[in-house]
């Protein structure tokens, strides 16, 4: 296919390395590199590989596109673009500025300037946002439900599997409606494999529920308490939120790793998860390490933006958890209010019993009854407090955390890049010193060294652009969910306690009769 | 702190026409009405004027007040209990002792928090609190008040000079409040008093009508206190939920000033809300507290004062029936036969004028209590019902708001 179009106006036309690429694969992952460094093409085909971040098992061409029509220019596209290393890393070019520019063969694209003006991105983002804007209005028309928690197996080997439902019309799925069986390792073996992908680069990746040692023993040991079965139907519906929250994302949504999660009926079990494994001793120890690094990283900011941004979300992240803090209370109170109101009722029940004038005996009992009812109403009113409003609020603080992670990874990655200039410094100054000394042979290392890191750091900044660039974009998009989040689920919690009030009002006028009754 | 009863209209009636609405029966008649004008709470105790109006001869003038503390209310009390005259009839129970104690320690460690939390906060919580404080002292007024409304209204109690005292003397009865032995002593007395309560109870009566108030007074008691009790609980944990709106309500309100976005109008609407909800639900919290608790914790201790009748006309029935034995000795034995005869008689006066009154306090007790819960439980369906509805109109108009923004 290939051959019959006509070369890209490429500034050198490498039809050798052209040929080079008959791996689909590589010539896409490449591809991406590419079309990431290219801030000035603002053709919207070239959008939805920008996406795919340069890693992983790259994306068959094909599947990358959301939108049929620009599947197959998008395909062509990445075929014709020549490349220079396959491999998974960001992409090190020997040449000092790899002339990525077009990319499409409709749009004659400007080459790369090296300055690096963040006019061009920007306009490039709003264009990004509009056609954001566009796909989201497209229906991301996916649902996921987790349900029927069910026990398999005995003793402590023993785990819950939970049911995912798939209702799509999404072609890049082979059915439109399918469900699988998944226990809860599976799903943070998912977290995991997306984290590692998209985290370090600038996206949002929605956290996974917590772990909890002490809920899944008491589970695992069979015992079938009230507690338990709270414990199971809290985790199935922060199961269930999860896959909702990734399934939103536009470019997770496009990862095969979560459609093999979402579709293939056998998964190899994540044993990277387990806290007690070697992967997670080495994760805990990254985290001490990062920590330390966050904090001797002094970062020169020169975009007000993100500084605004972070000190928002330090904002966002205390009025949120103060805010968890009392809606638990609440939980608290109205359950301890339930169980006090049905105390009463029974009390209230024998005191009708005992009482010796027939229509107060009734009215008694009435009354016991209705506060009966009403202790229904108080647990299902804490049932929704917790469900909605709480859960949301503890869903966020933890979506916050993966924010700030994400500010963190730009910083190291602006660390890189700040590295790998002072490294290049040091090359040219040994460089020099080696003309001064005039050692042929090491004048030539010196001159490698010094186009590597040459590239390094071009490869840094640009990666640094890239980072500010996604993040930019999945700040604007969590934002708009945060929003709609809110007050979807607030209005749902509101209208939950209009049925309550109503209920109550019903009860109570029931009751109003026995009471006028006593005679 | 709290000055006067006069603050909220609102308040004052609802927990007025409560309270008194305990005792139904109370005649509205001219010939003696009392009722509390004033109170006025000092550091540890509160000082209630005690007004009264009379058409009855008794009394030098129409119309007077007096200043009375809770001590010389338990003087009264007790002055009737010890009254021998007394014993066929249900004492109206002492007030219970004015208790502040709760709401102050709070007011005090709010004072100290204050700097941990945001002004809005601070003054909404001092006002909460400040209500708590008011609608203990109505309370504990409205307790004193019905204490002397019964005895104005009880044909008998109403007549004793030592009432008439305790409405007119204008200067300090000097009663103090007992001291550690005497506390002692009544601690002593008590456990005599159950002990032998444990054996005249044993005594089964011949009389149908005493046989069965006697058991049916024992279980209701009980359960009276068990279900005062828990409904005690009932309303805390409603007042505690309530007070937790009001700190969702200022973290809302924080929120909705810091964020960017255009949820900020959101929250705000949100967190006047639950401001407004939990105005609602301390007043059902409240209304709870006063139409249910109170109603069950007066009648606990009325159904005690009927129990303690009842186990004085045991008494005087076991005296009647050791008089009589003795009299049979003394008979058989010719000796000291008049004494005994006198003995004999008066014990038997006794029991039957305690019968006598008993039965028909009892009757009485019974009408009153029927009439009060059908009040209160009326009230309290009305009350529920009308805070649900407000609380229901809130809660859909604010829905109409947020949904009418989005």
């Amino acid at each position: 296919m290939a051959a019959e179009r006509e070369p890209p106006p490429l500034g050198d036309g490498k039809p050798t390395d052209f040929e080079d690429l008959e791996d689909g694969e590589d010539l896409f992952t490449s591809t991406v590199s590419t079309l990431e460094s290219s801030p000035s093409s603002p053709e919207p085909a070239s959008l939805p590989a920008e996406d795919i971040s340069a890693n992983s098992n790259g994306p068959k061409p094909t599947e990358v596109v959301l939108d049929d029509d620009r599947e197959d220019l998008f395909a062509e596209a990445t075929e014709e673009v020549s490349l220079d290393s396959p491999e998974r890393e960001p992409i090190l070019s020997s040449e000092p500025s790899p002339a990525v520019t077009p990319v499409t063969p409709t749009t004659l694209i400007a080459p790369r300037i090296e300055s690096k003006s963040m006019s061009a991105p920007v306009i490039f983002d709003r264009s990004r946002e509009e056609i954001e804007e566009e796909a989201n209005g497209d229906i991301f028309d996916i649902e996921i439900g987790v349900s029927d928690p069910e026990k398999v197996g005995d003793g402590m080997n023993a785990y819950m599997a939970y049911r995912v439902t798939t209702k799509t019309s999404l072609s890049m799925f082979s059915k439109s409606e399918f469900s699988v069986k998944r226990r809860f390792s599976d799903f943070l073996g998912l977290h995991s494999k997306l984290a590692s992908k998209y985290l370090h680069v600038g996206y949002i990746v929605p956290p996974a529920p917590e772990k909890s040692i002490v809920g899944m023993t008491k589970v695992k040991v069979g015992k079938e308490d009230s507690s338990s079965t709270e414990f199971v139907e809290k985790r199935r519906a922060a199961l269930e939120r999860y896959l909702q929250r990734t399934v939103k994302h536009p470019t997770l949504l496009q990862d095969p790793d979560l459609r093999q999660f979402l579709e293939s009926s056998e998964l190899p079990r994540a044993v990277n998860t387990q806290a007690l494994s070697g992967a997670g001793i080495l994760r805990m120890a990254n985290k001490a390490a990062d920590a330390v690094n966050k904090m001797t990283i002094k970062m020169n900011e020169s975009d007000a933006w993100f500084e605004e941004k972070q000190q928002q979300f330090e904002n966002l992240d205390q009025q949120l958890r103060k805010l968890h803090v009392s809606v638990e209370a609440l939980v608290c109170h109205r359950k301890e209010l339930s169980a006090n109101t049905a105390a009463f009722a029974k009390s209230a029940a024998m005191l009708g019993n005992s009482e010796d004038h027939t229509a107060l005996s009734r009215a008694l009992s009435q009354l016991a009854e209705v506060e009966e009812k009403i202790d229904q109403l108080h647990q299902e009113h804490a049932f929704a407090d917790f469900y909605m409003f709480s859960e949301l609020l503890s869903d966020y603080i933890r979506l916050i955390a993966a924010v700030k992670g994400v500010f963190d990874h730009r910083m190291k990655c602006w660390q890189k890049w700040e590295d790998a200039q002072i490294t290049l410094l040091k090359k040219r100054e040994a460089e020099a010193k080696m003309m001064v000394a005039n050692k042929p042979d090491k004048i030539q290392q010196a001159k490698n060294e010094i186009r590597e890191w040459e590239a390094k750091v071009q490869q840094g900044e640009r990666d640094f652009e890239q980072i500010s660039k996604t993040i930019r974009k999945e700040v604007g998009r969590f934002e708009k969910e945060r929003v709609k989040d809110f007050k979807t689920v607030i209005i749902k919690y509101l209208e939950s306690l209009v049925q309550t009030q109503q209920q109550l009002i019903k009860y109570w006028e029931a009751f109003l009769p026995e009471a006028k009754a006593i005679a | 702190m709290m000055e006067g009863l006069d603050d909220g209209p609102d308040f004052l009636s609802e927990e007025d026409r409560g309270l008194k609405a305990i005792n139904v029966n109370l005649q509205s008649d001219a010939a003696l009405q009392v009722d509390i004008s004033d109170a006025l709470s000092e550091r540890d105790k509160v000082k209630f004027t005690v007004h009264t109006k009379s058409s009855l001869p008794n009394f030098k003038q129409n119309e007077f007040s007096v200043v009375r503390q809770h001590e010389e209310f338990i003087w009264l009390h007790d002055s009737f209990v010890e009254n021998e005259d007394y014993a066929g009839y249900i004492i109206p129970p002492a007030p219970p002792r004015p208790d502040f104690d709760a709401s102050r320690e709070k007011l005090q460690k709010l004072g100290e928090g204050e700097g941990s939390m945001t002004k809005e906060e601070f003054t909404k919580m001092k006002q909460e609190l400040e209500a708590e404080y008011l609608a203990i002292f109505k309370k504990t007024v409205a307790m004193h008040e019905v204490f002397l409304c019964r005895v104005a209204a009880h044909p008998i109690l109403r007549r004793d000079l030592n009432f008439h005292v305790f409405l007119e003397y204008n200067q300090d009865l000097s009663v103090r409040g007992k001291n550690k032995k005497e506390k002692l002593e009544d601690f002593f007395k008590n456990m005599v008093k159950s002990a032998d309560g444990v054996i005249v109870s044993g005594v089964k009566d011949v009389d149908d009508f005493f046989e069965h108030e006697r058991t049916f007074l024992l279980e209701y008691h009980n359960r009276v206190k068990d279900a005062s009790a828990k409904s005690d609980r009932m309303t805390r944990s409603h007042k505690s939920a309530a007070d937790d709106y009001n700190r969702i309500g200022s973290s809302l309100y924080a929120l909705g000033t810091q964020d960017s976005t255009d949820i900020c109008k959101f929250f705000l609407k949100v967190s006047e809300l639950f401001d407004k909800t939990r105005k609602i639900e301390a007043r059902v919290s409240a209304d709870e507290d006063l139409k249910l608790s109170d109603l069950l914790k007066y009648y606990l201790r009325e159904s005690q004062a009927a129990k303690d009748l009842l186990y004085r006309r045991s008494r005087s029935l076991v005296d009647y029936e050791n008089a009589n034995k003795a009299l049979d000795k003394a008979r058989a034995k010719n000796k000291d036969v008049l004494q005994a005869e006198t003995s004999q008689q008066l014990c038997c006066q006794k029991f039957e004028k305690i019968s006598e009154s008993a039965k028909q306090e009892l009757i009485d007790f019974k009408t009153r209590r029927v009439a009060a819960f059908r009040k209160n439980l009326v009230e309290l369906a009305e009350l529920e019902l009308k805070h649900a509805k407000g609380n229901l109109q809130l809660l859909q108009n604010c829905l109409a708001v947020l949904n009418g923004d989005t």
